[in-house]
């Protein structure tokens, strides 16, 4: 790519990943959630590929890593969920933490912690399917 | 605002039926977008913003894997000529098409009117959410308290996807 593309995607790359983060944190304040945030997440990742082209065995070992990431998220969020079977009042997906006030940023239980989890699993998802794409076309070429 | 949604709704046909004319697959792809990016003006106008974000980042993604494909194939679309075996499918599926068409407008009918649900369960939602969850974004509280085993199957179904993807693309490099 071009000087113009590499530079902007400089500046804009690490907004990105933060308005990802923000939107996941805040899933239970304001729209968006893990869904939404996780794509977002894996959005920064996509536009610093596309627009630097890293070398084929780097991508090799991210694409590694991404599914680690992406199978213990998926993991976690089914622990969080069998922990209201142990605690509580022994039901899948209670909600046992304390509430807190409402909207504050610490608040809602047990929901920012499977908003998290969620969006680690969704960004770690697009970016996997999305490098399996690049590896696929730099292995056909050889 | 029932009447930008009509025109907004017209827009978006009218791309989805330039992207099957469109001579240029790039075109086409892009065209698609249009029926993406209405749809998330559709949403905002029915006040549905985290359904809005949802679409316009996906469908951004979406639209640039597309590009990259289209331009990594051929950009022309190919086309060949019907052999008779082609005809009998193409009546076979005007008429299917028609039974359809039939018992839709039949349905149609007797659905509720436009923004009024009959639905029971969505009152309880929305009154008594808030308290029972603790969370001000209506939204997740539904999705991860009330509809939690909802979203932990959309969730396996993003790893399930992500496994067939890996499992048909690296046949090349497991050899």
């Amino acid at each position: 790519m071009t000087v113009i593309v590499k530079k902007t995607t400089q500046l804009i790359a690490g907004m990105v990943f933060m308005y990802g983060i923000y939107v996941i944190i805040h899933g239970h304040l304001t729209p968006g959630g893990g869904f939404a945030g996780g794509v977002i997440l894996a959005g920064s990742f996509i536009l610093l590929i596309l627009a630097f082209g890293s070398d084929f065995v780097k991508l090799m070992k991210e694409e590694t890593g991404s599914t680690l990431y992406e199978n213990l998220a998926i993991l976690i969020v089914l622990l969080l969920a069998l922990s209201g079977l142990l605690l509580g009042t022994r039901i899948f997906f209670m909600n046992w933490m304390p509430k807190g006030t409402l909207g504050q940023l610490v608040s809602a239980g047990m929901l920012p912690l499977y908003n998290i989890f969620v969006g680690i699993e969704v960004a770690a998802s697009i970016l996997t399917i999305f490098l399996a794409l690049v590896i696929f076309k730099e292995e056909m070429k050889e | 605002m029932e009447i930008a949604i009509a025109i907004i709704a017209g827009l978006m046909i009218i791309g989805a039926l330039y992207a099957i004319h469109a001579k240029d697959l790039l075109s086409a792809v892009i065209a698609c977008g249009i029926v993406g990016y209405g749809l998330v003006i559709c949403f905002l106008l029915l006040k549905a913003p985290d359904l809005a974000i949802v679409q316009i980042v996906v469908e951004t993604i979406t639209l640039i894997i597309m590009v990259a494909v289209v331009l990594d194939s051929s950009r022309e679309e190919k086309f060949s000529k019907p052999d008779p075996q082609g005809y009998v499918s193409m009546i076979l599926s005007a008429l299917i098409i028609g039974v359809l068409l039939y018992f839709f407008i039949i349905s149609v009918s007797s659905l509720d009117e436009f923004g009024k649900s009959t639905l029971r369960m969505s009152g309880p939602y929305i009154e008594g959410a808030t308290e029972k969850t603790g969370s001000a974004n209506l939204v997740t509280g539904v999705v991860f308290d009330f509809r939690g085993y909802d979203t932990l199957g959309e969730a396996t179904v993003l790893v399930t996807a992500v496994l067939g993807v890996l499992t048909i693309l690296r046949i090349k490099g497991k050899k």
